[in-house]
């Protein structure tokens, strides 16, 4: 009789655990109780859907591969890219695949490790480029006894993009000041190119000025003055963008219904590139894997106890209506972001010239506010045919490793040298730049030592 | 309407069956010797044009534009090398779709500017020797790399523009500072993958 309460028991326990489990695989948004290791910093937001990256397979490794390309391959092609996949497809590069797969980003990036996982990512040893160039003192006698895992230091090499500090740029840049003469970010491009955006819906609003009287919203919905003033003062209502533009939501060929409260859906039809951005970073990526918005209190980073239940989407941000753009550069950020380097900003040299460019002491662009690092406006091609500047609304573009930075974002106001040191300072870093760097990376002076070899063997014939 | 059709339809099947005719008199195969040849041929005529057509009409005779290795940063015409390269690789990455395509081929030196474009198998260390010291001669063999049977063929590459050799000469990073125009100075190895 004992025994078969026991075996009664022990086939409830069996029954609830495969159907708890069971629905968790079918139905349930969170599967993490599935992953086998923790996730890393940059896919943590999405482990809980197991498909976002394991599409249709556990074991095939092409499949896995296109999941991954298909949210960083943009980044991984040249000339961004110094290691293109192309390059170890030639037959001549069989020997190295052998050693090291630089056809599958696993290789190097395995997820659910985080034992061996470092800060960018990488799962390899850091002295993973001696398997190809093992000989490089040969070439650059500057770099003799150097070992191979200081490759990646800060200021040196990036697998990924070479391009960005090779020898030549240093040479170029190594004589700059701490501050550039001028100091001042691009101005954004969206209107003067807003003609060559193929996809702008210029038929349905063409440019031009609206106001309150144009407002195309349903008959008998009353709008609240506040709202009202809020979008007349935008470029919105300047640029013909009416109500019906954001608020009517559908699918092609469906009949659009009227929605109080549009997401990023809406604002792709016009700022596409902004938000496939957006959700290539850590703000959106839950959004593009299918999943619910991402919410402070899911963040790794310390974020700010009242903001833990928004939920991040254009609007988080941009505030509906008003799209102040000031907003969203700096008082959207720290309204969530409570850590050292955030908490630190309002004492910074960089806050000082934001508050006078917002007082109009200075001209538009000299401010440094936390999108003018963390969301640069950089100047990209947006079609095969188009490059404009825009503002990078996937903030991890450029924050791992940090000097991924130094070019679109420091450069417009620093001198290179200063810039790779000040990137190197760790607490510096964390007093948001409140100082001077007190480290200092080689790179600068061996590109100009070994210009000083070409010059010497060349009679300063060089270049 | 429909009769047009027709027509239509019948003209594409004889233009198509005359077509098939012709490949087939002429052999189902292309020797695979033939065909480096061919892509040898549009390959180099191609970089031809591009040094002469646009490179060299451009920075030298009308002085309006640079050309540079770096020619994001400095605002430049790409290098007809780096041009080459650049279709090398576009090629690699559209032959993903063609399954039936399969071919790859690199610009290569014994005095390399960037080190990792030196020879690296026997075939193509012994070729770029080959081309070097025999000139008009191309050299052919086959070899196996990564489990895989390859027809490998070696063009010698030569200077011909006098801006060609100075650069080389100039660059930094180059092992060799005595080209003359006329020196082979590299070469183009092309691959085709052969059974077994």
């Amino acid at each position: 009789m004992k025994h078969s309460k026991l075996w009664l028991l022990w086939l409830t326990m069996i029954i609830i655990s495969i159907t708890t489990l069971s629905y968790l695989i079918l139905e349930g948004e969170d599967k993490s109780v599935f992953t086998p290791g923790a996730m890393t910093g940059g896919h943590h937001q999405i482990g809980v859907a197991c498909d976002a990256c394991h599409t249709s397979s556990f074991t095939d490794e092409d499949e896995m591969q296109k999941a991954c390309e298909s949210c960083h391959g943009d980044q991984r092609q040249k000339p961004f890219d110094s290691h293109p996949q192309s390059k170890f497809t030639d037959p001549r590069n069989a020997d190295r695949l052998e050693k090291i797969n630089a056809l599958y980003c696993v290789t190097c990036h395995v997820e659910h490790k985080p034992e061996i996982t470092q800060k960018t990512g990488l799962t390899q040893p850091l002295d993973f480029c001696v398997h190809c160039h093992q000989d490089i003192a040969e070439d650059r006698p500057s770099h003799a006894g150097m070992g191979f895992e200081t490759c990646a230091s800060a200021g040196c090499h990036n697998y990924h993009n070479n391009r960005a500090l090779y020898t030549d740029f240093l040479v170029k840049h190594m004589h700059e000041p701490e501050t550039l003469d001028k100091q001042v970010v691009p101005a954004r491009e969206f209107a003067s190119v807003l003609e060559e955006i193929a996809t702008y819906p210029h038929d349905r609003y063409p440019v031009s000025t609206l106001t309150a009287k144009d407002m195309d919203a349903p008959a008998g919905m009353s709008v609240e003055k506040e709202l009202m003033h809020d979008w007349e003062s935008t470029a919105h209502a300047r640029s013909g963008v009416n109500c019906s533009a954001c608020h009517l939501q559908g699918q092609e060929g469906e009949d659009k219904v009227w929605v109080d409260h549009p997401d990023h859906r809406s604002c792709q039809t016009c700022h596409d590139v902004e938000v496939t951005q957006f959700q290539q970073g850590k703000h959106g990526m839950r959004l593009k894997s299918g999943l619910s918005a991402m919410t402070p209190a899911q963040a790794r980073l310390p974020m700010k106890e009242d903001a833990h239940a928004k939920q991040l989407n254009c609007n988080t941000c941009h505030q509906g209506h008003a799209y102040k753009l000031e907003t969203a550069a700096v008082e959207a950020c720290l309204g969530c972001h409570d850590d050292q380097h955030s908490l630190a900003y309002k004492d910074s040299p960089h806050y000082t010239l934001w508050e006078k460019e917002m007082q109009g002491d200075l001209p538009a662009g000299s401010g440094v506010s936390c999108a003018s690092c963390h969301m640069p406006r950089t100047s990209i091609d947006v079609s095969d045919w188009l490059r404009r500047v825009v503002v990078q609304h996937n903030q991890n573009a450029t924050l791992v490793p940090n000097e991924k930075m130094i070019r679109p974002v420091c450069m417009s106001c620093h001198g290179l040298p200063f810039a790779i040191d000040a990137m190197a300072d760790t607490d510096l870093v964390q007093r948001n730049f409140k100082g001077k760097p007190s480290v200092h990376i080689n790179s600068v002076d061996m590109a100009e030592q070994d210009n000083n070899r070409h010059l010497q063997e060349t009679g300063g014939d060089a270049f | 309407m429909k009769k047009t059709k027709l027509a239509i339809g019948m003209g594409v099947a004889i233009a198509t069956t005359s077509v098939a005719t012709t490949l087939s008199a002429a052999g189902d195969m292309v020797p695979v010797k033939a065909m480096a040849d061919a892509l040898h041929l549009v390959m180099d005529s191609d970089r031809t044009i591009y040094t002469r057509k646009i490179v060299n009409r451009l920075v030298k005779k009308e002085k309006v534009i640079k050309a540079s290795e770096h020619f994001e940063d400095d605002k430049a015409l790409v290098l007809p090398a780096q041009m080459f390269r650049f279709g090398a690789e576009l090629v690699k990455k559209r032959m993903e779709k063609k399954p039936d395509v399969d071919f790859s081929y690199s610009l290569q030196s014994l005095w390399p500017i960037n080190k990792q474009n030196a020879p690296k198998t026997k075939a193509e260390k012994e070729g770029l020797k080959f081309v070097a010291e025999n000139k008009g001669k191309n050299y052919y063999t086959e070899e196996t790399l990564g489990g895989k049977k390859y027809f490998t063929a070696v063009y010698a590459d030569t200077g011909v523009a006098p801006v060609c050799v100075s650069c080389h000469n100039k660059h930094k990073d180059t092992p060799k500072k005595d080209f003359k125009i006329g020196d082979v100075m590299g070469g183009v190895v092309i691959r085709i993958p052969i059974g077994g």
